[in-house]
């Protein structure tokens, strides 16, 4: 067990090594989401209102936790190509032959994602204020345990297909095609109530939704009458952390089966 | 204190422990194409042993079965006493390994490169400082310690390389192609520091080249040839199979050549690649024989002791084909 935690932590400890030594890194990962958020909410506040969206909010504030989950996911996308290149350039040889579990392995990795994705959404989360969200501590402590856990869900993602592909160009690939799009349908951009009925089924199926409608809840948590229409939360965590666990559980079975 | 002594000496007598590799009809298919086919070899402790091949020979798959990253898929293998698949932990923390891709993480100092190398393998605090100083000693990086593995000179790495699969002390040091990227002082550097270590800890060292001037330095060596064990044997022993001396003759019509040192000589010869091979004891005896019949066909003739090169095509039939760049990619 203690050697496990050492293991885990070491592939931890040198993800966020490498992530702070690449400030360009940095930049991005915290830049574009802001740049997304202040161009698109500010441009849609006045023309773009989405049916079922609570009264008495505008859509800077509604699509506020939607970019952080955006940045939870560049974050995840950004970890988990570290581990393309690691196998590509033989690092992860050098960590396969040493006597550590394949599980271990991945569990270092999606917590070194998790942690960098979590810095970042911290962050961001200090703009609340501007975006008209006001914060007390048992909100920031919930939205914060659930940007953990949607990080954890999102770079688990990104390890199922960064142990799978050879390459960046078809990691970058595949990313767009599942990434982006369950973050569009996880009520990111617009609530599924009001979508027509095959969209919000599918947002309905979408794990995600259940994370982001737990993010949201507690990001308003001071006012929860605004959000009559919204999953509860309680049900809402517990599909986001067996979402997570069940992308864990994936990502190290593909691990322990990958040939590299 | 005094049993302990006891014990060792008997153990330096006959030594009981498990051979350093033992490997049984190791066998391993891509498809259709069969990389290794009933490999069976015994690798002995304390022994510098070379696999020795052109690329595609087999050499890479062998490596990644006695690395652990690929299962043999049919025979079985055990290291040190410890079966390959089965107990795969056990073997890992015994062996050391060297890739013949870089390792390190580029963006990590040397230092932080072993941390995370010793962490690994369950070392910690001031044990695993101790480890990395001696490590880096050893190897003459103790300045390098703080520098970034990737403003490193090549050859520099490749130092760093050894110094982290050495740092658990591994009881056997597992290569491939080590002299891959090394001029050829360095080359010869590496080889000594290999020796040495034979020598003064008793590791067994296990090696893939297609460097003949590596293989030489073995104590004994494998050739390998599309997928299959071909010798075993010390370099010299090898080289002495081969016959005596060997002649190589540059001519125009390598064939018709032949046939005619058949007709009128009575001499045995093989076409390789072109070039026109004698095999045999005292054959300086035969060149004026050679040059007066067939002066005029012959565009050059060499005359030399067997070397590997020799050996590999006395085995094979065919020559030993050095890629000039078999490193740049996979």
């Amino acid at each position: 067990m203690a050697s496990i935690a050492l293991q885990a932590g070491t592939l931890w400890w040198r993800e966020i090594a490498r992530f702070v030594r690449q400030r360009s890194r940095v930049t991005g990962a915290i830049l574009q989401p802001l740049v997304f958020w202040l161009l698109l909410g500010a441009g849609l506040k006045a023309s773009f209102r989405p049916s079922g969206m609570p009264e008495g909010m505008n859509y800077a504030q509604y699509f506020y936790p939607g970019v952080i989950v955006l940045v939870l996911l560049f974050t995840a996308i950004f970890a988990t190509i570290s581990t393309v290149e690691d196998r590509r350039e033989g690092f992860l040889q050098g960590v396969l032959v040493a006597p550590v579990s394949r599980t271990t392995v991945v569990l270092g990795q999606a917590l070194g994602g998790t942690t960098l994705a979590l810095i970042q959404g911290i962050i961001f989360l200090l703009l609340a204020p501007f975006a008209g969200i006001h914060l007390d501590l048992a909100a920031i402590a919930v939205t914060t345990a659930m940007m953990a856990i949607i990080a954890f869900a999102l770079t688990s993602i990104g390890l199922v297909i960064a142990w799978r592909i050879e390459s960046t160009q078809g990691f970058h690939a595949i990313m767009n095609l599942i990434l982006i799009p369950i973050w569009l349908l996880s009520g990111a951009f617009f609530p599924a109530e009001g979508a027509p009925v095959w969209l919000e089924w599918t947002m309905k199926l979408n794990p995600l939704t259940y994370g982001m409608t737990a993010l949201r809840r507690g990001l308003y948590l001071a006012e929860p009458s605004s959000f009559c229409a919204y999953t509860h939360f309680k049900p809402a965590a517990a599909i986001a952390i067996v979402f997570a666990i069940a992308m864990f559980a994936l990502a190290s079975r593909v691990a322990r089966r990958a040939a590299v | 204190m005094s049993s302990t002594s006891a014990a060792d000496s008997i153990a330096a007598r006959t030594d009981v422990r498990p051979a350093a590799v033992e490997a049984q009809s190791l066998g391993f298919r891509y498809g259709d194409r069969a990389a290794l086919s009933d490999v069976s070899f015994t690798i002995g402790r304390g022994e510098i042993f070379g696999f020795l091949g052109p690329n595609g020979g087999g050499k890479t798959t062998l490596f990644r079965i006695l690395s652990t990253l690929a299962r043999p898929q049919s025979g079985s293998a055990a290291m040190l006493g410890h079966d390959l698949a089965s107990d795969t932990i056990a073997v890992r923390r015994k062996l050391g390994v060297v890739f013949q891709h870089p390792s390190l993480d580029g963006k990590l100092t040397v230092a932080e490169n072993l941390a995370h190398h010793g962490h690994l393998y369950g070392m910690r605090g001031g044990p695993l400082s101790d480890a990395i100083t001696r490590a880096l000693n050893r190897l003459g990086l103790a300045s390098r310690a703080g520098d970034i593995v990737e403003t490193l000179s090549g050859g520099l790495q490749r130092r760093v390389e050894l110094a982290k699969a050495l740092l658990h002390q591994p009881e056997l040091l597992l290569l491939d192609e080590p002299s891959t990227g090394l001029d050829p002082a360095a080359r010869r550097d590496f080889s000594n520091y290999l020796a040495h270590l034979r020598e003064h800890e008793g590791v067994t060292v296990v090696l893939t080249t297609h460097y003949l001037e590596e293989a030489e330095r073995c104590d004994r060596i494998a050739i390998l040839d599309g997928g299959r064990l071909v010798a075993m044997a010390p370099p010299g022993e090898l080289k002495s199979s081969v016959g005596g001396d060997v002649l190589v003759l540059h001519a125009s019509a390598p064939d018709v050549l032949a046939r005619k040192l058949m007709q009128r000589l009575k001499l045995k010869s093989q076409v390789v690649d072109g070039t026109l091979r004698i095999e045999r004891p005292r054959a300086h005896e035969i060149v004026r024989d050679l040059v007066d019949g067939f002066g005029d066909e012959i565009e050059s003739l060499s005359f030399g002791k067997p070397t590997l090169e020799d050996v590999f095509v006395h085995l094979t039939g065919h020559r030993f084909v050095i890629d000039p760049e078999p490193a740049a990619k996979k």
